[in-house]
Parts: structure tokens; sequence; C-alpha cells
């Protein structure tokens, strides 16, 4: 099989379910070049390099071919549907284009290279952890426990649940809006955009239309943003939004600009991936009866386990669209200047050369280094959000769902290859305990 | 709960600072500094924290986890095995370890790791079991942890018999015995020495004695200091602006007193980092309000009439009225105890093949003794097998690891220790990060950042060939550079990087001229026949 073959299938929506022997075979070529130039990286060790190499940028102007695949991924994948694509969804051209309503717009940090970058992230981590704000995330754990509570609360009485839409999503969605400050009330609108998106990837559909879909998808987040940043900038709050809205830090304060694109990617960025790393975690509980059996009985079990899930079955399976800025050699392969790179984290994280037996779920493992968030300077920022998240909404799992049994397997999976989940996860309990 | 984290491998993502933050915090902009004793009801958050490390450099306590394997564990698989006295060996053999700190602890655990499961011995002169040093310029002068809270963490149970508060004082290589300051003596079959270094007093006797007057090295020198600097002293001088000197002297600025640093060459931190870079810590010095003075030596330390120090003059004219000075001076490395014992060691260390086997007066490798950590001198094939010996904390814990390896394995099963080495020092809020050896180097250039800023990476250059990177706050760039010091990559590497600076010439590194210890011959050689040919060391002084 030649590695485009590969790769097309792993974009195939009927390989959803597993692509990890197609990742198996594609490490086989740790470094290889796809028809249209672009490279894709699959081994452990290579996809470490290049995250930590200076030669590597994220700065789409770098490279007009992948800035183009990217606006294109942005518009028939709509703005959810990745956390890069997001991204380059906001920032609608890279700042290259005029955003919406005329307004030239900032990108996020996610797209871009040091030193813009680090500055952008410093002013956002200002707010969101060490060390300015180290206890923001640790002290929102009750907070959290009581939501998952609610949430699971509101399944007595069902014999059949919906993980994804009664938990996996509603859970992080309210995390990010407690954490941002977004209105309860506006929890239900955010919903409607994200739906409306998510039409733009409907296959059903005709490809103008996605288009559009995602378009006007696209607009109204960031007319809500704009209006929920104008109204923090008002009215500050104690939450994130309201910090960095109002907060003269060291290195001056975010334009309006900035805080639209910041906070549409926090929201954005901040749930969508822990919908899939809690709804993946939930399914391969599911398929491992006697781990959720040994959670329940040890909730600390639920550390380690959501490190290796985050290895075994990441939320994000590519980082897309980087660009090397020099010749590069990589295992072997000389990746030239100006080449787009795709790093494939779904294949390096199980990676026969890092890890032993790759292919089993083993949830205490020990040394546990994956690729899960990604790595170097643009290492997730969310991550310690989403593991905090991840542990506290299993943990409940295991401990209240009474005999849970998967409905369907494999179950429904979203459209995306990058962001990789269940689209809907039913299983049916025996009731819920206190 | 012990832990310790490993700050060579830590890239500063902040995890643990985000999941415990009682226990770990960030310091400027990437900067780590922790409670390494934690309270049990921290127990979760830790257990979240070391699971979350992106490079898993949050060690544990785990000696009293189930998941520990039984002592011994498996012996490994060995190559051209069915060799029976080595069998023997693993099972019955008798290996004593002299050094007990953190070499001497992490080999102890790599031996049984690897299967040994005949005696242990560990011998240390000091009273306490293995305790972590790098607190004891930070943490713990601060006044934020005390000192009897830096012991090690234990990766295994090892099952070891301790005899601790007494110094080896010889070595019989013939009878393979060590002989001990308690008149008692141990057998062995393989030894490794692990005795480390101890920091090199205030050269005359009488100013070192007075009240006031500290070096830096042990757990009880750590307890003293803290004491001291809780007292607040008028003036803290610091003598000498090497690591341990620049440390403390941020630790002062921290505390809110004045402090002063007499330096005698041009700049901080210049033997390790060159007076280019050195030049760039001083000014993070004076921007933090430290007194520093470089090309200065201190002249006299003065004591008032109850023998407490009172006030300091220096070779710039001046004089400073100071109830505390810290000698940080360098170290002197633990040899004395080997003087007698016909293994090639001196001043410069114990030397050794890059397998961690003890060279003899001859220069012939040993095959049952070992050495690893601070005291070792290896020849570093990297450098033009330079023989160097390196007092960092990453290359303690990889050097007594393969020393372990190799005690147990056979001539095919052995490693050589080609670690590149690194260390880290975190002061005033910034991160330096090292890797490779910066001090070989002539020529040294800015790739990334902003030196203004206090965020950049250095890269230095040996001939044509980049031999260490140092990094100011860009912790996650080090991984780069490290292979491209391993592969002599061409120095100055060619820019096409991200966050490149405008100006990119390389310069002079500014490293001073260094007498290689091998200029000191102290070497005779005797004997005719080629049987009686014999290397002595000559103690006596040759000028």
């Amino acid at each position: 099989m030649t590695e485009s073959s590969i790769w097309d299938q792993v974009l195939d929506y009927s390989h959803r379910p597993n692509p990890y022997p197609l990742y198996q075979e594609m490490r086989k070529t740790p470094v290889s070049q796809l028809p249209d130039g672009a490279y894709l990286v699959s081994t452990y060790a290579e996809i470490v390099s290049l995250l930590h190499d200076p030669r590597v940028s994220s700065d789409l102007s770098n490279n007009p071919h992948a800035l183009a695949m990217a606006a294109e991924a942005a518009g028939v994948r709509g703005a959810e549907e990745s956390i890069e694509a997001a991204a380059a969804a906001e920032a609608e051209g890279d700042g290259e284009v005029e955003g919406e309503g005329g307004r030239p717009m900032s990108k996020t940090f996610l797209l871009m290279d040091p030193p813009d970058h680090d500055r952008m992230r410093r002013l956002a981590m200002r707010h969101f952890g060490p060390p300015n704000s180290p206890r923001r995330i640790a002290d929102l754990e009750p907070k959290m426990l009581q939501l998952v509570t609610d949430l699971i609360d509101a399944m007595e009485g069902k014999e059949r649940i919906d993980f994804v839409e009664d938990l996996a999503y509603p859970f992080p969605v309210s995390v990010i809006c407690e954490l941002l400050g977004v209105p309860d009330e506006d929890k239900a609108r955010f919903r409607v955009w994200v739906d409306m998106a998510l039409q733009s990837t409907d296959p059903s559909l005709d490809p103008e239309t996605q288009k559009a879909r995602g378009e006007e998808a696209g607009k109204e987040l960031n007319a809500f943003m704009s209006e929920l940043v104008a109204a923090h900038q008002e009215n500050p709050g104690t939450d994130m939004l309201s910090a960095m809205a109002t907060d003269d830090g060291p290195e001056g304060r975010m334009t309006t600009e900035e805080l639209v694109s910041v906070g549409l990617l926090l929201l954005i960025a901040g749930h969508e991936t822990t919908v899939n790393l809690i709804s993946n975690g939930a399914l391969t509980l599911l398929r491992h009866p006697e781990v959720l059996q040994r959670l329940r009985d040890d909730p600390d079990l639920a550390i380690p386990m959501v490190e290796e899930l985050l290895r075994y079955e990441p939320p994000v399976h590519f980082v897309p669209f980087r660009t090397a800025l020099a010749d590069i050699e990589v295992a072997g392969t000389t990746i030239p200047e100006g080449s787009a790179i795709t790093l494939v984290l779904g294949a390096g994280n199980r990676d026969p050369g890092h890890v032993s037996d790759p292919d089993n779920f083993v949830p205490e493992r020990e040394n546990n280094e994956h690729l899960g968030f990604g790595g170097g300077i643009h290492m997730c920022f969310g991550a310690p959000l989403a593991r905090l998240e991840a542990q506290v909404a299993l943990t409940e799992m295991a401990r209240r769902l009474q005999n849970p049994r998967l409905v369907t397997d494999p179950p429904p999976y979203r459209i995306s290859p990058i962001l990789r989940g269940p689209l809907h996860l039913e299983m049916d309990i025996d009731g819920i305990r206190p | 709960m012990r832990l310790v984290v490993d700050l060579t491998k830590c890239q500063g993502y902040a995890q643990c600072a985000f999941l415990a933050p009682d226990v770990f915090s960030i310091q400027g902009d990437e900067a780590l500094v922790y409670d390494p004793n934690p309270s049990e009801e921290q127990r979760r958050r830790v257990l979240r924290a070391a699971a979350a490390c992106p490079v898993q450099a949050i060690k544990l306590d785990r000696v009293d986890r189930a998941a520990v394997p039984p002592v011994p564990g498996e012996p490994p698989e060995e190559e051209g095995s069915g060799d029976g006295s080595q069998d023997a060996f693993m099972q019955t053999g008798r290996i004593v370890i002299v050094g007990a700190s953190l070499a001497g602890l992490r080999a102890a655990e790599k031996l049984r790791e690897e299967g040994f499961s005949g005696s242990l011995t560990l011998v240390g002169d000091e009273p306490h079991e293995p305790y972590d040093r790098p607190p004891l310029s930070k943490q713990v002068p601060a006044g934020v942890v005390a000192p009897e809270h830096t012991d090690l963490p234990r990766q295994r149970e090892i099952d070891a018999d301790w005899k601790l508060g007494v110094a080896a004082t010889g070595l019989d290589l013939q009878g393979k015995q060590v002989r001990l300051a308690d008149g008692t003596a141990l057998d062995f079959d393989k030894l490794l020495i692990s005795t480390g270094v101890r920091a090199r007093p205030w050269p005359n006797p009488e100013e070192a004695a007075l009240k006031g007057v500290l070096t830096l090295r042990t757990r009880e020198d750590g307890a003293r200091l803290q004491e001291l600097l809780a007292a607040r002293p008028r003036r803290v001088l610091v003598i000498g602006a090497g690591f341990i000197g620049s440390e403390i002297a941020s630790v002062c600025v921290e505390l809110g007193l004045d402090v002063t640093v007499a330096e005698a060459g041009p700049a901080p931190l210049g033997a390790a980092l060159g007076g280019v870079v050195g030049a760039i810590a001083g000014e993070i010095q004076k921007e933090n309000g430290v007194d520093l003075r470089c090309g200065v030596r201190v002249t006299a330390l003065e004591g008032d009439a109850s023998g407490q120090l009172c006030r300091v003059r220096l070779s710039d004219g001046t004089t400073l009225e100071v109830d505390v000075a810290v000698a940080a001076l360098g170290v002197i490395r633990n040899v004395d105890w080997l003087e007698d014992s016909g293994l090639a060691c001196g001043p410069w260390g114990v030397a050794c093949d890059a397998g961690c086997r003890v060279i003899d007066a001859n220069g012939l490798v040993t095959d049952d003794i070992f050495v690893a950590g601070d005291v070792a001198r290896a020849p570093q094939p990297m450098f033009g097998y330079q023989f160097l010996a390196i007092e960092h904390w990453g290359n303690v814990v990889t050097q007594a690891e393969v020393a372990a390896h190799n005690m147990v394995n056979g001539q095919a099963g052995r490693w050589p220790h080609l670690a590149v080495p690194k260390f880290w020092s975190v002061q005033f809020g910034h991160e330096i990060k090292s890797v490779g050896v910066p001090s070989v180097a002539d020529e040294v250039v800015i790739t990334q950042g902003s030196v203004a800023q206090r965020r950049f990476l250095a890269v230095y250059g040996y001939k044509g060939r980049i031999v260490a990177a140092v990094a100011f706050n860009q912790n996650k760039w080090v991984e780069f550079y490290e292979p491209l010091i391993e592969r002599a990559a061409p120095f100055p590497p060619p820019l096409a990087l991200v966050d490149e600076p405008t100006h990119a010439d390389p310069v002079p590194a500014g490293f001073q001229a260094m007498a290689s210890p091998t200029q000191d011959a102290t070497v005779v050689v005797t004997g005719h026949d080629p049987g009686e040919r014999r290397a002595t060391l000559n103690r006596t002084p040759l000028r």
C-alpha cells in the first residue's frame, strides 16, 4: 500500500472507528510524502523532535499552500472540527484577509511563532494558570464534581443514555463557560452555532450549503464573542475573560480583537477536544469492564488511566499545517524548505519503538510519555483542565452508573479524522447509584 | 511523601504547578520550584502532577507501594550466558558502594533492578540517608523547605547494609578491602567509588572559623545558612559567582537582604558559561539589586571580639560591614582516602574509562573497581576524548546507572556513558538550562529569542562544531540542540529558525584559559622489564 493510499484511508470516514492498523502501516515509513507535496511524520521520536524543532513554523503565512489547505479545511469541516482549522477559521485567512464585518481579525497563538506566540500565550496564561493564577484550575475541582453529579442525577429513571449528549458534551461546555464567564443562558445559543457548524461537515448536504453553514456559524460565533467581550469589559467579574479584558500585566492589555480571538479559541478548543477525551474514555472503559470495576474500587486509578487514554485513544490525532523553514533531515529523509508537515500524533502514540505493548490499554502504565497534548511550545494550553475533567467524569461514571453496557460497537463517530471521537455513545444502564 | 524533580528533564510545561499548586510553583516564565516533602494531604494532587508531567521528571517515593517488584528483580538476559562465575556473583557476590549520596543510591537501585541479589553495602561519611543537594542553595536557604526534608525518594527497596556516619579511609586493591574510620574493613568483590566532592573552604583557617563564615555543600551547611539568613543580617557577602554563589545571591534578593557578590573573574558564571553569556548573567544580578563586583578579591574577613564576622576588605579598596560570608569557591574531590590505593586519582578526580571502570596509576583499566558521580573523571568521546569531571545532577544519575549496569554485566553487555552533559540553575526567577559542555567552546552565537527580554538561546562552538547550547527561559527548545551536539553539527548553525534575533554573528565565547590538570605530571615510572615497569603517583609538589 502506498503512503497516499494509507492516508486516503485514514481520512476516509469508514476507517474512523479504528485507524490504528493504518497507522501501523504508516509507521513503516516514518516520514513520507503525499502527492500534494506535504510530509507525514508518524513515529514517536521523529514527531517529538519536530515538535521541538525551531525550523518548523506554525505560522501559515510561511506557507501559502498550507494556508490554502487550512482555509479549505476550515470552510469544509466547519469551525469546530479541528483546533487548527478552528483557529484558521477564526483568523479567516490568517489576518491576510479581513475578518467578519470588515474588521481585521488577529490570529490566535496556535498559528503563531515566537516571539508573538510566546507573548500572546503568556498574556492568556496569566489568567489561566501559573505563575500568576496558579490555583484557578485546581480550585475548579469541586465545581466540576457538582456539574458531573447534576448531569448523572438527571439520568435517573433512564434505561438508555447517550453518554455524549448526557455527559461528555455538556460537562466540558459548562466548565469552559464557568471558567470564561459565559452566562448559563448562552450555552443553548452557543450550541445552535456548533450544530450549524457541524452541518458544514454533513456529507449529505451539497458543498455549497456546507460552506455556507460553516461560514454562518463562524460569523455568529464571532459576533457572540465580541458581544461577550464587550459585556466583560464593561462589567467585569471574577472569570478569566474579565481578567483578560481588564488586567494590565507587564506586557500590556490584550486588544479587543485579541480578546475575541483568544476567547473563541479557548471556548471552542476548550471543550471540543475534551468531549472526545471523555467519550473515548467511556467507550474504552465499556470495552474493558474489568478496568471499569477497578476504577470503581480505586478512584486514584483515574490518574494514570487518563494519561493512558491520552496515549491509547487521543482526542487529537494530527497536528497539520506546520511548515519547514529550512531543509530538515528526519529519519534519513530530507523535508525540503517550504514543505507542509503533518505530525500524526495518533500513530506516534502507539509506536512500539517508544512504548511496549502499544496496542494494549494498560490503565496503570508508568512513565507514560505520550503525544496526547502535543509537545514543545505549542503543547495544549488546556491540558490540565482536560485531565482534571476527564478524571472527574470517568471516576463518577464508574462509581454511579449501574452495569453500563454499550449498545452499538463501534458507535457512530464524528466526521473529523483530526478530532476523533464518538458522535453518540449509547449505553444501557440498570440505574444510578447515589 | 518524598519527591524529587529531575530538572534536567523538566521543560517548564507547568502541569504539576496547575495540578498541585501547593507543592509546585513556577517562578518567572518557567523556573520550577517545589516542596520535596509535601504533606499526605497533598497526596492525590501530587500523584496527578507526577502522572501529568509530559517528560516524566517527577520521581516519587515508591518503596511502600505494592507495585514495586520484589527484590531482587528478574535477572536480565545475559549475552553469552552460561558463565557460571557471573551467575554466582549475581547471587552471592559482595558489592560495596563508598559514598551514600545521589550516585550511591541510584547505583544501588540500579544494581537491584538488574537482578543483583548478593550483599550490598553502602558506606557514607555523613550520618544521613541520601539526600538531594540542589535545594540546599535554593529552597532551603530561602526558608521554604526544611533541610531535613530533602531526603531522596526511593524508587525501590534496595535491601542494603548501611554504614552511615563512617568514612572510608583506605582501599586495599590487592586484598579487595575497604578500610573504614571505625577500624573495621569491608571485603568486596566489586567496588563503586561515589565519594563526590566537598566545598573548598575559605583558605585562611582563622577567618574561616569566624561565626557567620560558611561554605555550602551539606545539609548542615544548608541549615546553618537558612538560620543565618532568617536572622536578617545587615549584608551578606558571597565570595565567588559560580552557580552556587549566584543562587545564594538570588535567595538573598528574594528575602530582601542586601548582598554583595565578589567575583575574581570578569563575570559571574564565567567558568561555566564564558564571558559573553556571563556578562548577561551579571546584568541580571545588577538589575535585581545585587552589589556585583567582578575582578575583585576578598582580602580579609574580620571578626569582632566575640569571633563574629563583622567586616570584610576587598581588593578594590573598599570595606563592607557584613554579618554573613559564604565562600562559594568550588569543590575539592574526595579522593584522600584513595591516596595509597594505586588508582589514578588526584585533585582532578578518579580517572575511569567511558564505562566507569577505574583506571589505575599505570593507566590500566581495572575490572572490578568502578566510579560514578562528581568524583569521576571520564573520557568524553564527544569532546575529543578529553577526561572531564562533570558535577551535574543529571550526569550523576546517568553515570551511576551505567556504572551499576556494567558492574553486573560481562564484557559484551557493557554500556558506555555517552549522555550529553546537562545542567540547570534557577536564579532571579530565570531558568538557565545547559546542554553539552560550554567550557570547551571558543565561540558563541545567539540563535533564538531576545537577550534584552532574558529569553534566548546561546549556541557554543569549538573549531566549527557545535559543542553546547545554553537557554535562558527557553527550556522547550533545548531538546533541539542536543542531537546537534551529539553529531558535531557545524558551527555556527545555518539560521532559518523561528524567533531569530536580528544580529546573530558568532563572537569569542570568552572563557579564560584554563590549565589542564594533566599538565601537572605527578607520575613517575620505574622498572625496566615489561613485567616490572610501574607508574607511581608522585605526591610531592613539583614547584
